[in-house]
């Protein structure tokens, strides 16, 4: 892969630091205007003007709409640069804000994921080197050859979910005999990757082999989405201090509905007989 | 069917056939026949299928206790699933069908889609049926079609409601049907617009308890009207024909 692209700027794997580093940016930026791929990872935070990441003296935001500026296309990687991730979980301090929400006038290629599959990337800057053009994308700007089916489309535990054979607790005999971890809050059925298919570390495992539910790594705010152990995500509003699933909620006001349409008939009833007695 | 209210006893006629009855006040009108054929079938209908809906939805969120043997024996969840995606079909061409009758039936079959923001008379027909349910009026109006309380929960949970959870159940199945189907074409746009799939699946099952608690409501102020109202309502949605229990106008 690195011999077939020129890894011009990145800060963890090249070899020059310090104003030698920024220098390539701008060489970059004039030699290759309007041609090259722009590769963000992470993302700008938006309070105190941008204070909260500096990079060469500036901050990011403002290197990033630089950069972006000349740029062919944009790739956000991982789940930080694609939806905000992390740091952009409430109350999200420093208004961490993902790249798509700060260019607006690049096509913006999104591989999220918390990592991202390291045969993804490589298969995303494959596909733009072999045929000079974007992937496909879907509606949420993700390549659609990784991110057009669920982890559970594709999950190897997939027949017991059909079947209705559950892991009921960690170290249960489901949990051995390899069941399905819907119940133990997997998100397979609602995360768009291909972990299932490609897995991890050159096709070793992947979290549901490993015997742990997915939690959603690659989908927008899953650190906000309620447990990772639970089906039924927690509805928290802001200003709304109760934290419930959809059933208990749902549940509270059944009840309660309930309890006044018994008290409303009792009421009814009892005027009623009143107004027999005046009849007669 | 006994009446103790006031004016009791006066002999029932049926109206002539196609001589449109007034909307709200149904003077010297003692029978009209409100519910046609088709708005009584797709009634039942819908009501059969939100049952099946309800309660395999609340299954489908919390799955039933896990089976023992080999996969291959069971298929549990999937023919839960099936009767799911069977009934909400059923519930959604019932509505589409529910909606163009709208559009040829009499005049009490659109009721359902209009919410009369503009119009006068329907608000002071709720203020009077709001009264009436906090025993604050002895008698309530006499309405041949809905009353306006029943229709703002009609039009809010049945219509509005019923095209919220067609349109996040079409596309939280549309991720199965996958890119490109005419479910996600039609739907899919909705998953990112709510913020993901996880949030449709909450939404949706949020969307379940709004029709458990309409159907609490419902079921109970159907009974009380049947009995203390001034019209008949069960069987109104049973043969069509709303009767009245007195001759006064008002």
């Amino acid at each position: 892969m690195l011999s077939m692209i020129s890894l011009d700027y990145d800060d963890t794997l090249m070899a020059s630091a310090g104003h030698q580093a920024e220098a390539i940016l701008d060489e970059v930026m004039t030699k290759y205007k309007g041609n090259y791929i722009l590769a963000v990872e992470g993302n700008p935070p938006l309070n105190e003007d941008g204070m909260y990441c500096i990079i060469g003296g500036k901050p990011f935001v403002d290197q990033l709409k630089k950069v972006a500026k000349d740029a062919k296309a944009i790739i956000s990687w991982g789940s930080c640069a694609s939806y905000g991730c992390v740091q952009a979980a409430r109350p999200n301090p420093t208004r961490a804000t993902p790249v798509h929400e700060v260019i607006f006038d690049k096509p913006i290629i999104k591989v999220p994921g918390c990592p991202p599959i390291a045969e993804v990337m490589t298969g995303v800057i494959t596909y733009m080197l072999t045929f000079d053009r974007i992937p496909e994308l879907d509606r949420q700007g993700r390549p659609k050859m990784f991110y057009s089916q669920r982890i559970h489309d594709k999950c190897y535990r997939r027949p017991h979910f059909d079947a209705g054979q559950y892991v009921e607790k960690f170290d249960d005999e489901g949990a051995r005999k390899g069941y399905c971890l819907y119940k133990m809050g997997c998100k397979g059925p609602t995360t768009y990757n291909a972990c299932s298919t490609v897995r991890w570390n050159d096709g070793v495992s992947f979290p549901i082999q490993a015997g742990h539910g997915c939690i959603g790594c690659s989908e927008d705010g899953f650190w906000d989405k309620g447990s990772w152990y639970a089906r039924l995500a927690d509805i928290n509003g802001k200003g709304f201090g109760v934290e419930a699933n959809a059933d208990q909620i749902g549940l509270a006001a059944a009840g309660v509905v309930g309890g006044a349409v018994a008290l409303h008939a009792a009421v009814s009833a009892l005027k009623r007989a009143q107004h027999k007695g005046d009849a007669k | 069917m006994t009446d103790t209210s006031l004016g009791a006893g006066a002999p029932s006629h049926v109206a002539p056939a196609g001589s449109p009855p007034p909307v709200n006040a149904a003077r010297k009108l003692t029978t009209v026949y409100v519910y046609e054929a088709p708005v009584r079938l797709w009634h039942w209908v819908n009501a059969l299928s939100i049952l099946v809906l309800c309660v395999t939805g609340y299954l489908i969120g919390s799955p039933l206790p896990t089976l023992s043997g080999e996969a291959s024996a069971h298929y549990m969840m999937g023919t839960i699933r099936f009767l799911h995606f069977s009934a909400g079909y059923i519930f959604a061409i019932g509505f589409i069908g529910r909606a163009l009758w709208a559009l040829v039936g009499n005049q009490y079959a659109r009721e359902l889609f209009t919410f009369p923001f503009w119009k006068a008379s329907f608000w002071r027909g709720l203020l009077v049926e709001v009264k009436w349910y906090a025993f604050l009026k002895p008698r309530p109006l006499k309405f041949v079609g809905h009353n306006p309380l029943a229709q703002v929960f009609m039009f809010w949970v049945m219509v509005v409601g019923g095209l919220f959870m067609i349109g996040t159940g079409f596309a939280l199945y549309s991720e199965g049907e996958g890119l490109g189907s005419w479910q996600d074409r039609l739907f899919g746009w909705i998953i990112p617009a709510l913020g993901g799939s996880m949030n449709v699946h909450t939404f949706h099952h949020l969307g379940m308890w709004v029709f458990i608690v309409f159907v609490i409501i419902h079921v109970y102020s159907v009974i009380r009207e049947d009995i203390m109202s001034r019209q008949s309502m069960v069987s109104a949605i049973t043969n069509g024909y709303r009767t009245f229990r007195d001759d006064d106008p008002e």
